[in-house]
């Protein structure tokens, strides 16, 4: 078991292209360095300069945005899904 | 009271109803746990939008900014559009829409009928190149007066001082409120009212997620969060995907007899899933969920008939909410 990863068409080229990859972490923090380690430079493009989230992307774990869950400390289990999307303007 | 002086005077009011075979069962003696539905399709021009339309150009009329005559610029989607073309149509303005093009054609058909004119922006950029395409616009043209939902707080305060209101006074036991989120008008206005009014409410946000096609050519740093949007009056937020979205739109004609569209089906995932944490908690619920709109103006989408698989299909690249 490990925690899968959705990555946006736009992110891809980090991950060689692939729609989806596997990570391990207790926390979002420690995934995202744990995919760091396999995809160089995909962190860097998630994190704001002071270390947060990126104001323009949303990290979703089972679905629930993560700013409501604890952020970048959100706890993660085996067997998560993580998406990651591109913020959006929505409304009609 | 069911008279009103002109079709502006019946915005609002609409009903609150109970969805008893949706609601989860609760085990013999346990709490009960209730979902109910706020049927804003029952407006003017059939969604929630003509309230935030309506107060958007009140407020513009009241501080000057809309004279007799004038030209209204929106980038929109449907809705916001179609409820500010028939406001402007009854007072005397002129309405010009910016819309992506991959929208369904039911909306660009209400739309002209309605008497608005539409100036299409790229599908590839979404609702962010059509907000874009509206600001350039209205830079072109400084007499033209662009309402702007995502920023108006106009629009947020048509639901502090109506929606809001009208649901406590429906139901006053309420615990959970679930709505789309869009331009964050109505969850910011509700939330802040059932925050100040309801001791530990809470506000859930449902967020479309669409296909890929639509997130596809999105470069991180240029993203979007509407101006309107405070994240504190939010308790939790859940990104809804396409095929749950579609699954309980027709969970709700077929169990309930409730006509909605697509981003009601995603408010009403997301109220099903915290109505269930409440009966695995053995605590009391009741889950009120905003119906946006109705089917009518998604029917050509496919969303309604074949598998799942073909409405998923058949929605990939669309803004279906």
């Amino acid at each position: 078991m490990a925690i899968h990863v959705r990555i946006p068409t736009i992110l891809r080229s980090y991950t060689g292209g692939a729609k989806a990859v596997d990570g391990a972490g207790d926390t979002l923090a420690q995934l995202l360095s744990d995919l760091d380690t396999r995809y160089p430079g995909l962190r860097g493009r998630l994190l704001a300069p002071d270390g947060g989230l990126h104001r323009f992307v949303n990290v979703y774990v089972n679905d629930e945005d993560v700013r409501f869950l604890g952020a970048l400390e959100t706890k993660l289990s085996d067997g998560d899904t993580v998406t990651i999307l591109p913020a959006v303007a929505g409304g009609s | 009271m069911a008279r009103y002086d002109s079709l502006l005077d019946a915005c609002g009011g609409t009903p609150l109803v109970g969805l008893p075979r949706l609601s989860p069962q609760v085990p013999e003696g346990a709490p009960a746990v209730r979902l109910w539905a706020k049927l804003e399709d029952r407006n003017p021009t059939g969604s929630v939008k003509d309230r935030a339309a309506l107060w958007m150009v009140r407020a513009a009329e009241a501080d000057g900014r809309l004279r007799p005559g004038a030209t209204i610029l929106e980038p929109t989607s449907g809705n916001t559009g179609i409820a500010l073309a028939m406001v402007a149509k009854l007072r005397g303005y002129r309405m010009v829409c910016v819309m992506p093009e991959n929208v369904s054609t039911e909306r660009v058909q209400l739309l002209r009928m309605y008497g608005a004119e539409i100036i299409p922006s790229p599908a590839a950029g979404g609702s962010n190149q059509a907000v874009a395409n509206a600001r350039q616009l209205a830079a072109e043209h400084p007499d033209w007066v662009m309402l702007y939902q995502y920023g108006n707080e106009a629009n947020a305060r048509a639901h502090y001082e109506t929606t809001g209101p009208e649901l406590l006074r429906d139901l006053p036991t309420i615990t959970h409120f679930v709505a789309g989120l869009g331009t964050t008008g109505t969850l910011m206005g509700i939330g802040r009212y059932l925050r100040e009014k309801v001791e530990g409410v809470v506000v859930v946000a449902a967020e479309p997620r669409y296909g890929e096609l639509v997130y596809g050519l999105r470069n991180i740093d240029e993203g979007y969060v509407p101006e309107l949007y405070d994240p504190t009056v939010l308790t939790r937020r859940f990104s809804v995907s396409t095929q749950d979205a579609v699954l309980r739109t027709r969970q709700l004609v077929e169990v309930e007899g409730l006509f909605v569209g697509l981003s009601t089906g995603a408010a009403c995932h997301a109220a099903l899933a915290v109505a269930h944490e409440a009966v695995r908690a053995g605590r009391p619920a009741d889950v009120a969920f905003l119906v946006a709109d109705a089917g009518w103006k998604y029917l050509s989408t496919g969303a309604y008939g074949g598998t799942l698989a073909d409405a998923e299909a058949a929605l990939e690249g669309q803004l279906w909410a």
